[in-house]
């Protein structure tokens, strides 16, 4: 069974303590969510888990076969077009160019982009655009498991949905697993399966909230419903005071 | 060998762009040509005197001989900077610590006036090829050496992360991410290298050799053939032209397409 498994974990910046006893297991076919204020330790716990930095203490065990990351900001090598940039991955696992570049105009054409936007430079895309192509390139090369650092927040209402039900459909078929870091509760409700509350200074997790129903399922109101509810709990309050203040 | 095509392709389009370079060019003849009729011949030989003269000189093998000369120490010269100042560059970079020791050493190098170079190379070598070779290369390196360094040194941290991430295997860390970002600053330093490897090789030559472009320049002045000397100066600067913006600005319009 594939599966990533963090125990005991601790993380330091020279002296400051960013992170402290973190356990949870993510298995197979799951969406667990990272939700917190900003600034307490979210986007390093990524980088531990994905192997981005290193684990000083405690461990953070993946298991599985095939990972890819997409980032907050797009990150794309503003040298190489929009097909050259979304094949990045898969021809670093080694798949031949012809084959990369047909599923790279494949997948550009099911996140939105045009053929007109083929042979464009980062340079010459939107801000929008640049999200869709890092997100293109996380997902063409169908990772088995998923970490996304808070890829939504600089988009606008529309593509958000857009991103987010094509990540739904993939959940529903169970083709995906996903380490999700938010600072949105609404959109951690709408993809996850359980939630992790990281309270900063330094990040530890004081509560744990679990969704059963489908993600296909789950429409405005529930999101909504749900939020309302998870909004009155004290932990929540009192994590995101902090941020509010 | 796509960018070869490219490169071709979009030729045309980039000469006719040419066309105000021309103008000024044309403008600063006319301007040569009045200052010829104000101060005398002697003085200010005539555009048409010169160009008379520098097509003779053309015809001349003895001429010809010393232009090869000087073009095969400037290259040598400046071919050693690059290979050398390019991959210490890299090294450099890529070390903190090295960066670090380098950057006094860049400084003396910059700021030691070539002609004290010069001067230098004439006591350790004598009169010849090896006093030329070595002033050229000490004054191109510092050029191509920081442009590489720098190049190296403003590597974008965010796009390693996402290099790493992908598990991008060592040759597409190298040609994908690393290459094209240095080569944006390694470049244009090559340019300024030759620029800088193509003055100093004519004034070394002035001072330390018999032959060469810059030998031929003593010459002229000891005989007070200005005419001569003028041609000399329109072959070196417009040898420089030729290579500057007929081979290399066009490569770098096309290296450098992704740049905002
Ligand atoms: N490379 C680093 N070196 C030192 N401190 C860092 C580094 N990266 C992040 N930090 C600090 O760690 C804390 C947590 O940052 P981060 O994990 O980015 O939080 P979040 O993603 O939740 O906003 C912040 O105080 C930040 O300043
Ligand atoms: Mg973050």
């Amino acid at each position: 069974m594939e599966k990533l498994e963090v125990k005991n974990l601790n993380h330091h910046f020279g002296f400051t303590e960013i992170l402290r006893d973190i356990n949870f297991t993510l298995n197979k076919g799951q969406v667990l969510s990272v939700v917190g204020p900003s600034g307490g330790g979210k986007t390093t716990l990524l980088h531990l888990c994905a192997g981005l930095l290193d684990v000083e203490e405690g461990s953070a065990t993946n298991t599985f076969v095939s990972s890819s990351f997409a980032f907050q900001d797009a990150r794309l090598l503003p040298w190489k077009n929009v097909i050259d940039n979304i094949a990045l991955g898969l021809l670093a696992a080694g798949e031949k160019k012809r084959v990369a570049i047909e599923k790279s105009k494949k997948i550009a054409l099911e996140f939105g982009l045009e053929e007109d936007d083929f042979d464009k430079f980062p340079k010459d895309l939107s801000g929008g655009m640049r999200q869709r192509v890092s997100f293109a390139r996380a997902l063409v090369v169908k990772p088995s498991l998923l970490f996304l650092d808070e890829p939504f927040s600089a988009l606008d209402i529309g593509l958000k949905k857009e991103l987010q039900s094509i990540l739904i459909e993939m959940i529903s078929k169970k083709e995906i697993s996903i380490l999700f870091i938010t600072h949105d509760l609404m959109e951690a409700i709408r993809l996850s399966d359980e939630i992790l509350l990281l309270k900063a200074d330094p990040g530890h997790i004081v509560k744990k909230f679990s969704y059963d129903l489908a993600q296909n399922q789950r429409d405005d109101e529930y999101v909504y419903a749900q939020s309302a509810k998870i909004l009155q709990d004290k932990e929540i309050i009192t994590t995101f005071e902090l941020e509010i203040k | 060998m796509k960018f070869t095509l490219k490169i071709l392709k979009d030729f045309p389009a980039y000469l006719w762009s040419g066309w105000g370079a021309i103008a000024s060019i044309l403008l600063f003849i006319a301007l040569w040509d009045m200052g010829n009729q104000i101060y005398g011949n002697l003085v200010l030989p005539s555009p048409l005197e010169t160009f008379q003269t520098l097509i003779a000189m053309l015809g001349d093998e003895s001429v010809i001989a010393e232009i090869k000369t000087t073009l095969y120490r400037a290259s040598i010269g400046f071919g050693i900077s690059l290979v050398v100042g390019t991959t210490f560059g890299l090294l450099a970079g890529f070390f903190a610590t090295a960066s670090m020791m380098s950057r006094p050493i860049v400084t003396i190098l910059v700021g030691m006036p070539p002609i004290a170079w010069i001067v230098l190379a004439m006591i350790w070598f004598g009169m010849g090829d090896e006093t030329v070779i070595f002033t050229v290369i000490v004054a191109s390196f510092p050029i191509i050496f920081v442009g590489s360094l720098q190049g190296t040194r403003t590597l974008d941290g965010d796009l390693k992360e996402m290099a790493r991430s992908f598990k991008l295997p060592w040759h597409m860390k190298f040609f994908d991410v690393y290459f094209p970002h240095i080569f944006s600053y390694v470049f244009p330093a090559w340019v300024s290298g030759l620029g800088m490897a193509w003055k100093i090789v004519v004034m070394a030559e002035l001072l330390a050799t018999s032959d060469g472009i810059g030998a031929s320049l003593a010459v002229a002045r000891s005989q007070l053939d200005t005419p001569t000397a003028l041609a000399l100066v329109v072959i070196m600067i417009s040898s420089l032209m030729f290579v500057e913006y007929i081979i290399l600005e066009p490569i770098k319009r096309e290296v450098e397409l992704w740049r905002s």
